[in-house]
């Protein structure tokens, strides 16, 4: 019950809009508005159609991405997490990198993705780089920002309880900081499948990105739309797994 | 006060090297001053404590008494002077021979009331189930039974200050210094948590200072009471606690004497904080 409750808004808000967009587009209404052909502006139901026929080939593409978005997100996980608690240990280390790390946020890595396909080839090496670039920020920053939000006072307790910097990181820091490394899981996978299509646009030969611009390029406009859904479809369940474990993990907020 | 039997065993129990063989550790301030940048907020400050005394702080808010514990911990080195604790005059030895209870109970959320009560046992490398076993012993007697494994968000305000207590007393440390330790409670939880507190001393002696700016609290809990003026703190008045201690609160509160005494506390606290002071060298107990 409260899950229908809780659910039913967005969904019926959902369906709605899908109705909508249905009649808009069956009726013609829509590509005349936008003075296309009727073709270049598919219906929800054209894309399930095209969703369905070619299933085998979104899905040989979409565990092409998926593996990019994992394998990626798994190296800005380790490195972002080694950063956060090295930074987090050494003051002269923070001083150092925090202000060039914020800074660096400002650089739009996707327009870097070209120069990654000149370094590493047309293979998966461009993707994982973009991904964990992408995905290493949040997770750093947020993770960073958790070990510092320990209450004082606990640090002074745990020193007096004969505790090393090792054990207090451990015992207390570390815990402390799993929501915000939460928080920053949840943002860096909901972009890593937006950083896996844009290192396929750079240069591929499989992929969702890649079929995309295929698509583009072949007017098959209800396939493009369809593997966007496959792609926001993988992000939702990354971001519903990450939420999930954070639940199982995270027991006590 | 004799150690009881169970404060023996205690002590027996110790594995700490500041724990054994000594469950109370005399403190010598001479001259301390301590200062946050220009802001100075401990001037030429002396006292004595005897080993197993149990030592009250009160003062007006923002008068340094919390700096002052925290430099007697070794969580902090002094300005000036001269502070030794058993023995110890740096930091760390501080540290070694001090176990520090804040004033909210800081249990952490992710462990259980048994694995809050045993963090010093671990850190000092005791297995979890060994750390378990003995902290579990002191459940029963500390009005915890059955709380082994709830989450600290399960019990309530007393339970916490005692599972706080408990992971004080657990450090095996000869010397307690605790900051207000009731102040977030409830007027009723809190004179039933004083009473707990006296039994338990009682039982388990050790050397404490007590933080607190209830002058009842102080004069009900502590073998001495140090009156703090404002900044920069120093000691305008020392008082003595009723001695021997009474098991009963009520009973000791409305002593006509423990009256007294707590007038003439509340007074020097008001004098203090007003500026002119009376060194400490110039106060006398008062007539018992």
């Amino acid at each position: 019950m409260t899950a229908m409750k809780r659910w039913a808004p967005p969904l019926l808000l959902l369906a709605t809009l899908l109705g909508l967009w249905q009649v808009a587009a069956s009726t013609g209404w829509l590509a005349e508005a936008l003075h296309l052909e009727d073709f270049l502006v598919p219906s929800p139901a054209e894309i399930g159609e095209s969703l369905w026929q070619s299933r085998a080939l979104l899905a040989e593409n979409a565990w092409v991405t998926l593996r990019e978005m994992l394998l990626g997100l798994g190296c800005a996980l380790i490195a972002g997490l080694g950063f956060a608690v090295a930074l987090h240990l050494s003051e002269l280390l923070r001083r150092a990198f925090y202000p060039l790390i914020v800074a660096s946020q400002t650089i739009p890595i996707i327009v870097v993705a070209p120069i990654l396909v000149v370094w590493f080839g047309y293979g998966i090496w461009p993707k994982l780089a973009i991904v964990a670039l992408i995905c290493f920020f949040p997770l750093a920053l947020n993770t960073l920002d958790g070990l510092g939000s320990v209450d004082p006072e606990a640090t002074k307790m745990m020193r007096t309880l004969n505790a090393s910097r090792g054990q207090i990181l451990w015992r207390v820091e570390a815990p402390t900081a799993l929501p915000f490394a939460f928080s920053g899981a949840k943002i860096a996978v909901a972009f890593a499948a937006i950083a896996a299509v844009f290192g396929e646009w750079a240069g591929s030969d499989s992929g969702l990105g890649h079929l995309m611009l295929q698509d583009n390029a072949q007017l098959e406009t209800a396939r493009l739309f369809a593997a966007v859904v496959v792609l926001s479809a993988m992000a939702i369940a990354l971001v519903a797994l990450v939420a999930l474990a954070e639940r199982r993990v995270v027991t006590w907020r | 006060m004799m150690p009881t039997t169970e404060a023996r065993d205690f002590a027996a129990g110790a594995t700490s090297p500041a724990g054994a063989g000594a469950i109370g550790a005399p403190i010598s301030i001479r001259g301390l001053g301590h200062s946050y940048g220009n802001l100075q907020t401990i001037e030429r400050f002396d006292l004595e404590v005897p080993a197993h005394a149990v030592l009250g702080l009160v003062g007006p808010s923002g008068c340094g008494k919390s700096t002052l514990l925290e430099l007697i911990a070794g969580l902090q080195e002094p300005g000036q002077g001269e502070l030794e604790v058993g023995g110890a005059r740096d930091s760390r030895g501080r540290l070694e021979r001090c176990a520090y209870m804040p004033q909210r109970d800081l249990l952490l959320p992710w462990l259980s009331a048994i694995d809050n009560a045993a963090l010093a046992l671990r850190n000092r490398g005791v297995s979890r189930s060994a750390a378990r076993r003995e902290a579990g012993s002191y459940f029963e007697r500390f009005g915890l039974g059955g709380f082994e494994r709830a989450a600290p968000a399960e019990l309530s305000g007393g339970m916490r200050q005692r599972v706080a207590f408990l992971r004080t007393l657990i450090a095996d440390k000869p010397l307690l210094a605790l900051d207000e330790p009731f102040a977030s409670l409830d007027a009723i939880t809190r004179a039933e948590m004083q009473e707990w507190l006296a039994q338990t001393l009682a039982s388990h002696p050790r050397t404490v200072v007590l933080v607190t700016h209830d002058v009842e609290e102080a004069l009900y809990l502590c073998d001495r009471v140090a009156v703090l003026s404002a900044r920069p703190a120093r000691v305008v008045e020392e008082l003595r606690g009723p001695a021997p201690r009474a098991a009963n609160r009520d009973a000791c509160v409305t002593d006509p004497k423990f009256v007294v005494a707590r007038e003439r506390a509340m007074r020097s606290l008001r004098e203090g904080r007003r500026g002119p002071f009376v060194p400490y060298s110039e106060t006398k107990a008062p007539e018992r």
